[in-house]
């Protein structure tokens, strides 16, 4: 198989984790992660609390401790890159606590990450704010005055200014009111249309499920299921005892 | 002419003076205060850096005949330079360390680098002239001020609001903004923040260096004249609290001030007044005036 390179970028899946095993310290976290993400899919990591899905996002990014097996974005190995080169193969990572930056103003933060080396088109400042209407309002405040709702499209505003055209999302939806979430599930499906690779991790299964083309389901570190939106339904009474919901 | 009780030109010109000390306080505490938030290492060696600067500028003039100007810009690069070997070569490794780990080291490098230079120089001050253009002094009718002590306030003062400008209102300076809250999520967007901090390391040396430079003329120049200011330095970021760059610059001038009023009104608590208001700070606000809470 010959390495795929810029020049076929099309052809090699937007994300392809194998064999991912990763540390925090002394604990071993992940185990023998594997797991596929076309591009234009939205995929969504569900599992309990502490099953293993945000070190699965901040494995992708290098933010764990040691890693061993194999990352490839677009089909490019990334496991072995230092942290602030991961980003520049076109990765957006919002994490849980959401890490606006208290130091800086709405504006500052949304234009904090750089514009990616290898990119898709970035949306501009403009088309931003046309998307998040409050953040515009909003943009001379201090970081940490914006609201929940706020900060949460602020993080994920500020990685679609990069270009980056995989999105890990982690807990989006979580703490915020229903209308915000409304909002943001109106925000994945525009992404959606608009092409990007989207992972999220949600433990609003309400919110995640009309979304995602496909489910993974994680236990101990470990993914135990994978199905698609169709096979939803009837994976039905298997989640209920997996994720007691 | 007097004003209370003591005349106005002795007063003037220890207001000066006292701004003049002001402003090496400030640089330094500035450099310091960047160099703490990013690094978390307490900079031991700021004195010493501070040092070299002038060290270096009496070399410069001595032996090679390289004049104030040039030494004003070769100075700090040089140390600049050597900020950024230190921090590859050893800072680097204590960043994750307790405080205490990365205090000893650059009290190590301080002690090397002041050893060195008392092995070659002594401990006697260097003599260095007042470069020629500053050599005069500015009537202002009543009294006259002597000009290098004008310009030292001025470009110690110029160099701190740049400082300032960069780091709050620049794209690089948001990056070390956001770098010294949260590291990793800066690296998780692609900003090679390793680099961003040696070079912070360096830059924040080059300023202690280029204070040093302004200081030849002014104090001896010796390698332990960096010892007797870093102690006072170290007060004046505790007075005025690591959270705030202006407030770094205001403290310094302002501690200055009070240290030259105190040998006017009461000399022998000149040189205890900033460590009496440190105690009364640390009492008060532990953060500091300008600090924020953590």
């Amino acid at each position: 198989m010959p390495k795929p390179g810029p020049s076929m970028p099309t052809e090699a899946p937007a994300l392809q984790i194998s064999k991912l095993q990763a540390w925090y310290g002394e604990s071993h976290i992940l185990h023998d992660v594997d797991l596929t993400v076309r591009r234009g899919e939205v995929v969504t990591l569900l599992g309990r609390n502490g099953a293993g899905r945000t070190t699965t996002l901040r494995a992708i990014m290098g933010l764990t401790g040691r890693r061993l097996g194999s990352i490839r974005i677009g089909g490019h190995e990334v496991v072995h890159l230092p942290v602030h080169k991961v980003a520049h193969h076109g990765v957006g990572y919002c994490p849980e606590e959401r890490a606006i930056f208290a130091s800086l103003s709405c504006e500052e933060n949304l234009l904090l990450p750089p514009v990616l080396k290898t990119s898709g088109p970035a949306m501009s400042v403009q088309e931003i704010f046309d998307l998040f209407p409050n953040l515009a309002e909003r943009r001379h405040s201090q970081g940490t005055r914006l609201s929940g709702g706020e900060q949460q499209m602020l993080a994920v505003a500020r990685i679609l200014r990069t270009g980056a055209n995989l999105l890990l999302l982690d807990e989006i939806s979580e703490g915020l009111a229903p209308v915000i979430v409304q909002a943001l599930a109106r925000m994945i499906l525009m992404l959606k249309k608009k092409g990007y690779t989207i992972v999220m991790v949600e433990q609003n299964f309400r919110f995640a499920a009309p979304l995602a083309d496909r489910f993974y389901v994680m236990e101990h570190g470990s993914i135990i299921e994978h199905f698609d939106a169709n096979e939803l339904q009837a994976k039905m009474p298997v989640l209920g005892s997996l994720l007691g919901i | 002419m007097t004003l209370f009780g003591v005349s106005a030109p002795a007063l003037l010109s220890q207001l000066l003076l006292g701004l003049v000390n002001g402003s090496f306080y400030a640089i330094l505490s500035l450099g310091l205060a960047v160099i703490f938030g990013l690094l978390n290492v307490v900079n031991f060696a700021h004195g010493a850096m501070f040092m070299l600067g002038a060290v270096l500028a009496f070399v410069g003039l001595d032996a090679l005949g390289i004049g104030y100007w040039a030494m004003l810009v070769i100075a700090p690069l040089v140390v600049g330079v050597l900020g950024v070997a230190l921090e590859r070569a050893m800072l680097r490794f204590v960043y994750h360390l307790d405080h205490l780990y990365g205090m000893l080291l650059t009290l190590g490098i301080t002690m090397v680098i002041e050893g060195l230079l008392r092995a070659r120089y002594g401990v006697s001050g260097l003599p260095y002239p007042t470069p020629e253009a500053l050599t005069g002094v500015l009537p202002l009718g009543f009294m006259v001020l002597p000009q290098y002590r004008v310009w030292v306030v001025v470009a110690s003062l110029t160099a701190c609001v740049a400082t300032w400008y960069l780091i709050d209102r620049t794209r690089l300076g948001a990056y070390l903004r956001a770098g010294t809250e949260n590291p990793r999520m800066v690296m998780a967007f692609g900003v090679n923040f390793p680099l961003m901090v040696t070079l912070t390391y360096g830059g924040g040396v080059a300023l202690a260096a280029f204070a040093g430079v302004l200081a030849a003329p002014v104090m001896q120049v010796s390698p332990l004249m960096g010892q007797n200011l870093i102690i006072v330095v170290f007060a004046v970021v505790v007075i005025g609290g690591m959270g705030s760059i202006l407030g770094s610059i205001v403290t310094g001038l302002a501690l200055g001030v009070i240290e030259g009023m105190a040998k006017v009104f009461y000399p022998e608590l000149s040189s205890t007044v900033v460590f009496v208001i440190m105690a009364i700070v640390l009492l008060m606000r532990p953060a500091g005036l300008f600090g924020k809470k953590k």
